[in-house]
């Protein structure tokens, strides 16, 4: 038996209550004009794309009240990437204690919110529809709007909660196992993406050359570690299309040549030191990113850059894009680790931006999980 | 105490709002919008016809399947956040004993049978006892053929209910006349029978724990599935 939950604000009439009884007007009273949002407006943001169960309040946009992740790395490890049936059940029972632990640690109530955002996609579907379902009855309960939000935009905007000083435009180099996107970013909602990956995305040439090195799951943050302990120009691994015009990337010919690289060396009977090798790799992941960024910021004219996502955190590239950035006098902003992972706090503040322009998704909307950024 | 029951673990979604007095209003749709579309407009439809808001609202009930697994987990997270949200206590009742409550005045054993795809079915077997049913055997997912073993050798006429018997009609029928088929309109759970279910329990307090709460999927996922065999393989 479960215990009995704490009273609802409001007398519970236990009788049956009539038409002659009515709560409240028919149709849903709008709590406020959305225009009006002011720097006091408290967002909860729910993330579920993926393998992070995340629920964040956000007050006014950009002040991070909480943000609880709890993420699921331990029940993925044993199969060596992510499972998305396991995910899907994961989240159906994390998610309203971490709700809870969001509010209890931002001291606000339910009740207190004034808008829910939840990511719609890109992401798993299963994963995608628990974040969504939950958001929309909470919204519904507290009749206050509702907000899908896409993933992509979502972490742009965790620019802003890393950085108050941080504004539009910039060029932002949005980088994650899923993706690898170079955006000239206008102002809220005006995305031009310049360039992608033709092939694998960034984090997974991370993921499958760590595999092949035989290293922990996950991949990335292992060969980062490895990196510190190897010499980046070991072993010269192409830099593909980095002289091609255009923004678009490739991985799929690093991945190979680090493969090959390893498996001669082996035949050869040479031994093969693992830290240069992952040094190397990451190095000429390195070179290719700020190279292009780079020549994002001449194509835009621009001024400031945005590092963000999950591969935001390597180590490397942060280190790598900020000396190019301070080279050419450039700004540069990259959140903090914990914000490059998939978290709440940077759908809550992305879902304040759209409720500000009056964006709000009704009560059935459906997640999305090809939703493009553009 | 006004409940609202919610079930979404077949591809018939229901909604219903009642009280010991009765369903006072309830939503269903078996085609065309999915639960994730359906399920909050349908729940706001019933509250505002029935001249009610969440407000009123004393507990929630939710199905817990065994059924479609993106619709069970759609179903109990919506039950999970309504019922946080409005502080008020949720119970979880089986899909199958929904069914089977449907049709609690028969004589015979009743067995609820309900599409589990991959070629197999999720199937309880029950009796009907004084003001309701009573469970005789575990939840089960299995084939069709092993069901019906089952069903050949048990000492009582049965009546079979639910999508599941109706899909596998003929595996069943060449049982003979010990065995009943039950009609289209017992075919899925219904948000009803939930609400109607769910009742007594909030009124003994027997509640479930929010957090604890989770659809019964009876089935480990495949990929699961998959690294023990590999896992045992290695450790024999
Ligand atoms: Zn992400």
């Amino acid at each position: 038996m479960g215990r009995l939950p704490t009273r609802p604000p409001w007398p519970v009439d236990l009788e049956g209550v009539g038409p002659s009884q009515q709560s409240g007007p028919r149709t849903a009273v709008r709590p406020q004009p959305l225009q009006e949002w002011d720097q006091e407006t408290l967002v909860l943001g729910i993330e579920t794309s993926c393998d992070e169960t995340s629920a964040s309040v956000v007050k006014g946009g950009r002040e991070i009240l909480s943000n609880v992740i709890a993420s699921q790395t331990d029940l993925h490890r044993a199969y060596g990437g992510i499972v998305p049936e396991i995910a899907s059940r994961a989240h159906v029972e994390v998610l309203t204690p971490v709700i809870r632990e969001a509010l209890l640690q931002a001291d606000a109530t339910f009740w207190d919110l004034d808008g829910v955002a939840a990511t719609l996609g890109p992401g798993l579907i299963g994963s995608l529809l628990v974040g969504v379902a939950e958001a929309k009855s909470i919204a519904a309960v507290l009749d206050i709007p509702f907000v899908g939000v896409n993933h992509l935009e979502a972490h742009i905007y965790s620019s802003f909660l890393g950085d108050p000083g941080a504004a539009w435009p910039a060029v932002v180099l949005l980088i994650s196992g899923g993706h690898t996107l170079l955006i000239h970013a206008r102002g809220d909602g005006d995305y031009e993406v310049l360039g992608g990956t033709v092939d694998d995305a960034a984090g997974e040439a991370f993921d499958k050359v760590a595999r092949f090195l035989g290293l922990d799951y996950p991949g990335g943050p292992e060969i980062d570690r490895l990196s510190l302990l190897g010499d980046g120009d070991a072993i010269a691994f192409p830099r593909s299309m980095i002289d091609e015009p255009g923004f678009d990337v490739s991985y799929s010919g690093l991945k190979t040549s680090v493969i090959n690289y390893v498996r001669r060396a082996e035949a050869r009977g040479e031994e093969v030191s693992v830290p240069d090798v992952a040094a190397s790799f990451q190095q000429a992941v390195v070179d290719i990113q700020v190279h292009k960024t780079m020549a994002a910021v001449d194509h835009t004219d621009g001024e400031r850059v945005f590092l963000c996502g999950g591969v935001a955190a390597n180590s490397g590239l942060r280190r790598g894009l900020e000396q190019a950035c301070e080279r050419r006098g450039l700004s540069f902003y990259v959140p903090s680790m914990e914000l490059c992972t998939d978290n709440g706090a940077m759908v809550a503040a992305c879902g304040t931006a759209l409720l500000r322009r009056g964006r709000y998704s009704a009560l059935d909307t459906a997640p999305d999980p090809n939703l493009p950024l553009v | 105490m006004l409940v609202l029951g919610i079930e979404t673990s077949t591809p018939q979604t229901s909604v219903a709002i009642g009280s010991e007095q009765g369903v006072v209003a309830s939503a269903l749709v078996s085609r065309g919008a999915s639960y994730n579309e359906f399920l909050l407009p349908a729940i706001r439809f019933c509250l505002d016809e029935a001249g009610l808001g969440f407000r009123n609202l004393g507990g929630v009930a939710v199905s817990l399947g065994p059924g479609l697994y993106s619709g069970m987990r759609v179903g109990v997270a919506t039950g999970k956040a309504l019922a946080q949200s409005l502080s008020v206590p949720i119970v979880g009742m089986a899909s199958l004993d929904l069914l089977a409550y449907e049709v609690r005045y028969s004589p015979k054993t009743i067995c609820a049978v309900l599409d589990a795809r991959r070629s197999e079915v999720f199937n309880a077997f029950y009796r009907s006892s004084p003001g309701g049913i009573q469970r005789m055997t575990e939840y089960r997912v299995e084939r069709p053929e092993q069901l019906a073993t089952t069903l050949g050798a048990w000492p009582r006429e049965v009546l079979l209910v639910g999508a599941g018997a109706l899909l596998y009609r003929d595996v069943f029928e060449d049982l003979g006349a010990g065995v009943e088929i039950g009609t289209m309109g017992h075919s899925f759970p219904d948000a009803r029978a939930l609400v109607e279910l769910a009742l007594p329990r909030m009124f003994r307090e027997d509640f479930d724990s929010l957090d604890d709460l989770k659809p019964l999927y009876l089935r480990q996922s495949a990929r699961r599935i998959q690294w023990e065999r590999i896992r045992g393989s290695r450790s024999a």
